[in-house]
């Protein structure tokens, strides 16, 4: 044991300072910060005016009209609808990098040719594969309905140009194929690769010598193996729905038609910049936190029950 | 077993080779779009979709740099980018060799408040700063893009659990010869965590270079706008007609080039490193 002495203790200040000093600055005042902003109404203006619950109560309160129970916040609970609904194509994109993650699996000649193409998407910057992909959506020019209408031709059917992202209808399944193809091949799929490479050999010897055939080896050893890694997959592929949307939205739709494609993250942007709401900014903000705080403790909770570990 | 193998391997390669065509073809098609010039984009002949640009409009890649200010911006972007970088690893470094080898009061009070914000999602913060930077006159700055982005937890995090794996005897001999902890950190610590500071450049160099809301909020004026928000602003110029969409291909694809040909060469680290967070 290393007995503490002061020159240590001044040693150990000075080198933490320099992050000392910015981690204080740009994240923890900025935290008790931004709870307190939640408490006010401000428009960065005039001063700033102190009203409680009020913004809470505000986003997630509900008022009766006619006997039925309005909320009084209705853009809100919309965005936040907006943000679960997207989330629904979290397990295909899981599925996709695991099944691609397999095939990585296998001796293949070319993983790094393979890898650079599927992480094309995750490497370049997100504004250019949301223009590329509003170009392919483009209702009248695009790739995809030109797609279409050709396989229509050629089925002597007249196909119509499906619009991507104008109609409330398809704007949310556009941004989630868009969400599928950016999602499949980048990290989720390297981190299904390294689980799978992290498999005892021996468990599957021991398989084969039961009998098993290859579906049974993957849910009987294979699955329950990586199951650490697909809850975590899982934990931040959820965590990050929460706080995800705003660029598709800012780039591709901005948050249209009729507010289909607006998220959360993108309404918060909305009330602190182009509304000027600082003080409910922050409220929505916090609500996204405390969600985020729920699921991590759910994860600390629970995680380790619900996946299997494989002890030497 | 082999004719069981044989069929494993070819199931293989057909799904990953499906994959790859599913990731390569819109990209083909930017380049397609890229090289037409504004009339050709939307001679869209319904029989005959064009792949190859006939003729070649190269015209586009030199036109892009003048509609907008996209030397400016690629300026801005690798000014910010490396400064932030250099300096988040830099801050990051110190102070995890300051949680992992010194021993002073507080120290796990600290270091739990660190890990404790790490969850915390960035807009809840993100609110707060930006209302400093206002306060600051910061406003429309490099100070303003720099300064907030050179610290995190997460790479102090990174750094100290790698460098809490480095074997203490190595610096006990160190300090038998008499070195300080400045030089231990300099001649010890940094060179057997090449590897980690790597992985972790890579990481921050990445995030910065593609960030996006954060400059949007913070500049205003084109003199101060980074790639991707230059890149926005140059659709939204757009905003009440049909976009030029070869140049706009054009210019994506300048912004998408360098990071492609780091990506190549820096592979390893950045494979590593998403293993590393996979661990956690």
């Amino acid at each position: 044991m290393l007995r503490s002495s002061a020159k240590e203790t001044a040693a150990g200040y000075l080198f933490l300072l320099p992050n000392l000093l910015g981690f204080l600055v740009f994240t923890l005042v900025p935290v008790a910060l931004s709870l307190a902003l939640s408490l006010v109404d401000w428009d960065m203006l005039s001063a700033p005016k102190f009203v409680g619950l009020a913004n809470f109560v505000n986003l997630l309160g509900f008022h009766t009209e006619n006997g039925s129970f309005i909320p009084n916040d209705p853009l809100f609970w919309k965005c936040v609808g907006n943000t679960l609904f997207l989330m629904i194509i979290i397990p295909v994109e899981m599925m996709v990098a695991l099944l691609l993650a397999l095939a990585m699996n296998q001796k293949i000649k070319g993983v790094k040719l393979f890898r650079t193409l599927y992480f094309l998407p995750t490497i370049t910057n997100g504004v250019a594969i949301c223009l590329l992909w509003a170009w392919l959506y483009n209702y009248d020019f695009g790739l995809l309905n030109g797609l279409i209408i050709k396989l229509g031709g050629f089925l002597n059917l007249s196909f119509k140009g499906i619009p991507w992202l104008t109609s409330t209808v398809w704007s949310k399944p556009s941004l989630m194929i868009m969400g599928l193809w950016i999602a499949m091949g980048g990290y989720n799929m390297i981190l299904f690769v390294a689980a799978l490479q992290g498999v005892p050999r021996e468990l599957y010897e021991a398989a084969e010598i039961d009998g098993a055939d290859p579906w049974h080896k993957f849910w009987s050893v294979t699955w329950p193996m990586i199951s650490p890694t697909t809850f975590f997959i899982a934990i931040m592929a959820v965590i990050g729905g929460f706080q995800g949307g705003f660029m598709q939205a800012y780039v591709m739709t901005g948050g249209g038609p009729q507010r289909s494609t607006t998220t959360l993250e993108y309404l918060i942007y909305n009330h602190l910049y182009s509304w000027q709401h600082v003080g409910y900014a922050a409220s929505i903000a916090w609500f996204v936190f405390v969600i985020v705080f729920v699921i991590t403790l759910f994860n600390w909770r629970f995680g380790g029950k619900l996946v299997q570990y494989y002890h030497y | 077993m082999v004719y069981r193998n044989i069929l494993r391997k070819t199931f293989s390669y057909s799904f990953l080779i499906m994959g790859a065509v599913t990731m390569v073809l819109p990209f083909a098609w930017m380049v397609s779009t890229s090289l037409k010039s504004y009339s050709s984009v939307f001679i869209f002949d319904i029989n005959e979709i064009n792949w190859i640009p006939n003729p070649v409009y190269w015209k586009n890649y030199i036109d892009v740099w003048k509609v907008v200010p996209f030397a400016r911006f690629y300026f801005n972007s690798l000014f910010v980018c490396i400064t932030v970088t250099l300096a988040q690893v830099a801050t990051s470094a110190l102070a995890a060799y300051s949680f992992s080898r010194l021993k002073f009061p507080g120290r796990e009070k600290i270091f739990f408040s660190y890990l404790a914000t790490m969850m915390i999602p960035g807009s809840v913060t993100m609110i707060p700063v930006f209302v400093l930077m206002r306060m600051f006159g910061w406003i429309d700055s490099y100070k303003a893009l720099i300064i907030p982005a050179a610290f995190s937890a997460y790479g102090t995090f990174m750094l100290r659990q790698f460098f809490m794996t480095i074997p203490r005897d190595l610096e006990d001999a160190a300090k038998i010869d008499g070195c300080n902890h400045w030089s231990i950190f300099c001649k010890v610590i940094l060179p057997l965590s090449k590897t980690a500071l790597a992985t972790l450049t890579v990481f921050v160099a990445l995030g910065n270079w593609v960030s996006f809301m954060w400059p949007l909020l913070v500049t205003n004026s084109l003199e101060k706008r980074t790639l991707p928000v230059g890149l926005a602003y140059f659709q939204e110029m757009y905003q009440y007609a049909q976009p030029d969409w070869g140049l706009l291909m054009a210019g994506s694809l300048v912004t998408m080039i360098p990071i492609i040909v780091i990506f190549i060469f820096g592979q390893k680290f950045f494979v590593e490193g998403i293993k590393l967070t996979g661990l956690k």
